[in-house]
């Protein structure tokens, strides 16, 4: 991608070396950290020795990593001594129904997703078959049992909350002569995308907290699509182990990553995810990108840049304008010196959606196999309206561009789930 | 494992008594897989109850998880767990099945990497209340002369026949396998 074809003058390195007016004082934040005081700083302390407790006036002595977390009403949790996080393995989330696991599930600690290409004879049939043959898989090994003829079922006994869960690519569409598939993203200038993180006509998503589970699942199901389809891409990807419950995951950047995210179980999760009517009722669109991280560069910038390039403290994820994690950000706040204290360019404004039930839904995992990155999972109803727009906004000017590359990008349609006697993409492919 | 010592003792019963063998040969026409089944799970039906050792009783077979493996031509094998939640032995003494000409009751005998299938003398016995479960290195349903490939996701319908004459039928469905290799020796004539 050539500078020529970027949308705005706007250049990030420019943006990032000098133009410090236009950008909202961003030198001042660069390098010179005496500079504009952010809201942070006007509160009167330095931005990465504070503690949540000091922040927050709560009066707990929390230093450390358990200061990075805000802590709730109650105080910090402290986990029993030797207790373990996840359990037995027993726990076990729901096959049947009617979403798909593994989008509204509280994300388990491992994912793998896998991008399968069609075998060239593969139609509307083959697909019933096949289709027939992974759901059968699914609500098995889901369950804590072996799949049909599996030869290791021992590795099946502990479910740890496995998910499997179906996406539909454009070329399985095309394949079995159904209208109305996902489309292409269109090209951002911020792309590099590789072909071998790319595309994919058919899509795996497995989710568990124990790893040993879901390479056992992956490994029976992936056996049952040898005849219909080839593997293109695996991405696995992994989030905190342990973290206390309703707290946001960290990323590797060490960013509270999923902050503004729709719940679960609210009516504005269920307007921006689920597709409500339509053939395709009742699946949601699943936009898969793996984003590399520089991490060497992003280590050289210091914790003052950083934060202002997201708009948010790393600390407790908290907005500049505000004090806590889920504090509304103020993008019309100003700082002493007359300048928005989040960055016009900041990444949280720019990737901001008024709209609740306009957001998409994140359900991000890093990856780190000699690269760095995250598997950025996000599902929306409509992509065109909900994706597309955010991601033209950050693709013309987000400063966290400068330390992050799309490499890889799919789109899939994730189907509805199904009943007992029934089979993921039933209504689609029959 | 006590189940299974029970039916070997069974069986070997059976075997003794039944020296001829009763294995059968039956021919059935090798149709397409059969579909119209909305759902992707394998079912079973007993048509006739079957109380060979008592008669007056009552209690069909049931099947749980039926599968053959995948294979374009020649021979392959059905498999899956046979339950006989009745009061009396029931012992299947032939199967038929749209998949193939040829069906045979096998066994697999032998030691180690060296293990052979042959038809089982007198065929499969499922002891009151017991189960037999077919498996790949054990016993299983053999299909002979396949022309149409059994393909991955396909159903394949068989029907066993027991030794009170009535009958049972299921459908199994396809599943790409690498293991269930053993060597074939075909019957004692």
């Amino acid at each position: 991608m050539s500078d020529g074809e970027r949308p705005s003058g706007i250049s990030r390195r420019r943006l990032l070396a000098g133009g410090a007016a236009a950008a909202g004082g961003l030198v001042a934040t660069g390098t010179l950290t005496a500079g504009l005081p952010t809201d942070a700083q006007a509160a009167g302390s330095g931005p990465s020795d504070q503690t949540v407790a000091e922040r927050t006036g709560a009066g707990q002595g929390v230093t450390g990593q358990a200061a990075a977390e805000p802590s709730s009403a109650t105080g910090p949790a402290t986990a029993p001594p030797g207790q373990c996080v996840y359990g037995d393995g027993a726990a076990v989330e729901p096959f049947h129904g009617v979403r798909q696991a593994g989008v509204a599930t509280a994300p388990q600690a491992h994912a793998a997703f896998v991008g399968l290409d069609l075998r060239e004879d593969v139609g509307r049939e083959a697909l019933g078959r096949l289709m027939r043959l992974l759901t059968d898989d699914a609500r098995r090994l889901t369950q804590g049992r072996g799949a049909l003829a599996d030869t290791e079922p021992e590795l099946a006994a502990l479910p740890a909350r496995l998910t499997v869960t179906f996406g539909f690519g454009p070329g399985l569409f095309r394949a079995a002569k159904v209208k109305g598939g996902p489309e292409q993203l269109p090209r951002f200038p911020v792309d590099r995308l590789e072909d071998r993180w790319s595309g994919g006509d058919l899509l795996l998503q497995i989710c568990c907290d124990d790893p040993v589970t879901l390479a056992h699942a992956l490994r029976m199901i992936v056996k049952d699509t040898a005849s219909f389809t080839k593997v293109r891409w695996v991405q696995r990807g992994f989030r905190q182990a342990v973290q206390r419950p309703g707290l946001t995951q960290r990323n590797l950047m060490g960013q509270l990553d999923g902050t503004v995210n729709p719940k679960p179980g609210t009516p504005e999760f269920e307007r921006a995810v689920w597709i409500a009517d339509g053939p395709l009722a009742g699946g949601t669109m699943l936009v898969l990108r793996r984003i590399r991280m520089l991490m060497d560069s992003w280590d050289a910038a210091d914790r003052v840049a950083k934060e202002f390039t997201v708009g948010r403290r790393l600390d407790n994820g908290a907005p500049l304008s505000g004090r806590a994690e889920h504090d509304e950000a103020d993008f019309a706040k100003l700082n002493a010196i007359g300048f928005p204290v989040i960055s016009e360019y900041a990444h949280i404004r720019r990737a901001h959606t008024q709209d609740p039930g306009l957001r998409m839904f994140r359900r991000v995992y890093n990856y780190d196999d000699g690269d760095t990155g995250l598997l950025f999972a996000s599902y929306q109803a409509d992509v065109a309206r909900q994706f597309t727009p955010v991601q033209r906004r950050l693709a013309k000017a987000d400063l966290l561009n400068e330390w992050t590359t799309p490499i890889g990008s799919a789109v899939f349609y994730i189907p509805p789930g199904c009943e007992e006697s029934g089979w993921v993409g039933q209504s689609l492919l029959t | 494992m006590r189940i299974r010592h029970a039916l070997l003792a069974v069986v070997a019963t059976a075997a003794l008594a039944a020296c001829g063998g009763q294995q059968s040969t039956s021919a059935a026409p090798a149709n397409d897989a059969p579909t119209g089944t909305a759902s992707g799970a394998p079912t079973a039906a007993a048509t006739a109850p079957a109380g060979e050792a008592a008669p007056g009783t009552t209690g069909p077979l049931t099947i749980a998880d039926p599968w053959i493996k995948t294979t374009k031509s020649g021979m392959t094998a059905a498999f899956g767990t046979i339950a006989n939640p009745s009061a009396a032995p029931i012992t299947i003494v032939s199967a038929t099945s749209t998949g193939a000409p040829t069906v045979e009751l096998h066994e697999t005998v032998g030691e180690g990497t060296q293990m052979t299938m042959r038809p089982k003398e007198g065929g499969f016995t499922i002891p009151a209340g017991g189960k037999l479960e077919l498996k790949p290195g054990g016993d299983h349903i053999m299909l002979m002369d396949v022309t149409t490939p059994v393909k991955p996701g396909s159903e394949v319908g068989f029907t066993l026949k027991f030794k009170d004459g009535g009958t049972m039928e299921f459908k199994a469905v396809g599943k790409d396998f690498a293991g269930a290799n053993e060597k074939y020796q075909p019957g004692h004539e």
